[in-house]
């Protein structure tokens, strides 16, 4: 645009140009890309919570460790919460693909009362951790595991804001093009959050019980 | 791969990560097998579903349309490998050599 404006052509030709350039790629590829460099820079974020914990993981201070804790069949019905979620959200992308508004909003509720449902049971988990003396404030290992597995519990709650936002746009909006890149965008946050939850079960839970 | 058969694409991921997490929960519910070993077991069956859950869920792969974002997450990977094994190697020398009560803080250690 300052090109246009250097070699002096009429400001309405200029406004039009640029104008039409932009609709030309406006696609929303760049958006999504865009929102992937976000998720990688939040992978970094967890990456640093995961080696805190890789470092305080054993300093229990004479407290509770890992082994008196962690219920492992508890973690696995968590784990089997957000799998089925992820999946559910892929028949919402399915649908979406096909233009079935109707179909994309019962998947993304279905997913919504999945995602509900996991952070009904994580919230319960750690009100009895700190009702039984093993809250953040008891030990190193209480605090680095409370600020891992709660920032992706509070990224959860707020994928759960946005699905909640996305079924309302829906039924506003339609599928047009703005929900539908929103969507896309939706589809990879939550994906993404599967994805770390793989990492806090192995190496949070499952590595806590075997060590 | 997944832009022939979404449906296929997604209930083979799903069904695949399953299997991979019933493994990693079954290894250490069952007990008996060595730390050691139970340890290196889910570490390569966590790995093998963040590869699955990458290709079938976010659509990662070679393809012209997905390079950008698979080259993107290389690099990530890469800085996640760094940060991660740096930090814990890095600590775990500190405890070593500067804890007075670790046996193996002798001279010439």
């Amino acid at each position: 645009m300052t090109v246009n404006y250097q070699t002096h052509m009429p400001a309405a030709a200029a406004h039009s140009a640029s104008h039409g350039h932009d609709h030309a790629h406006d696609d929303g590829s760049k958006t999504v890309l865009g929102f992937w460099i976000y998720l990688m820079s939040d992978c970094l974020i967890f990456a640093s919570l995961f080696a805190t914990f890789g470092v305080l993981g054993t300093s229990a201070a004479g407290g509770p460790g890992a082994r008196d804790l962690f219920d492992l069949p508890y973690v696995a019905a968590e784990t089997a919460l957000l799998l089925i979620s992820s999946f559910t959200f892929g028949l919402a992308s399915i649908a979406l693909q096909a233009g079935k508004r109707d179909a994309v909003a019962t998947w993304l509720m279905v997913t919504f009362a999945l995602g509900l449902g996991f952070i009904a049971m994580e919230v319960h988990e750690f009100t009895h951790l700190v009702e039984i003396g093993a809250g953040p404030d008891r030990s190193a290992f209480l605090s680095a595991y409370f600020t891992l597995v709660g920032t992706h519990g509070l990224h959860v709650t707020a994928g759960l804001v946005w699905l909640a936002i996305m079924i309302h746009q829906l039924f506003v909006f339609g599928l047009d093009g703005l929900t539908r890149r929103r969507l896309a965008c939706l589809s990879l946050f939550w994906h993404f959050l599967d994805l770390v939850w793989i990492c806090v079960f192995t190496f949070v839970y499952l590595r806590g019980v075997i060590v | 791969m997944s832009a022939h058969n979404p449906l296929r694409s997604y209930v083979g991921g799903f069904l695949l990560s399953l299997a991979l997490t019933a493994l990693s929960f079954g290894t250490v519910m069952a007990g008996g097998v060595r730390p050691d070993l139970a340890l290196s077991a889910i570490s390569v069956l966590a790995v093998a579903q963040l590869v699955v859950q990458l290709v079938f869920f976010l659509h990662l792969g070679t393809a012209p349309e997905q390079r950008h974002n698979t080259v993107i997450f290389i690099l990530t990977a890469l800085l996640i490998t760094t940060v991660v094994t740096g930090s814990l190697w890095v600590m775990h020398n500190a405890n070593v050599n500067m804890m007075p009560m670790s046996p193996r803080t002798s001279v010439g250690d």
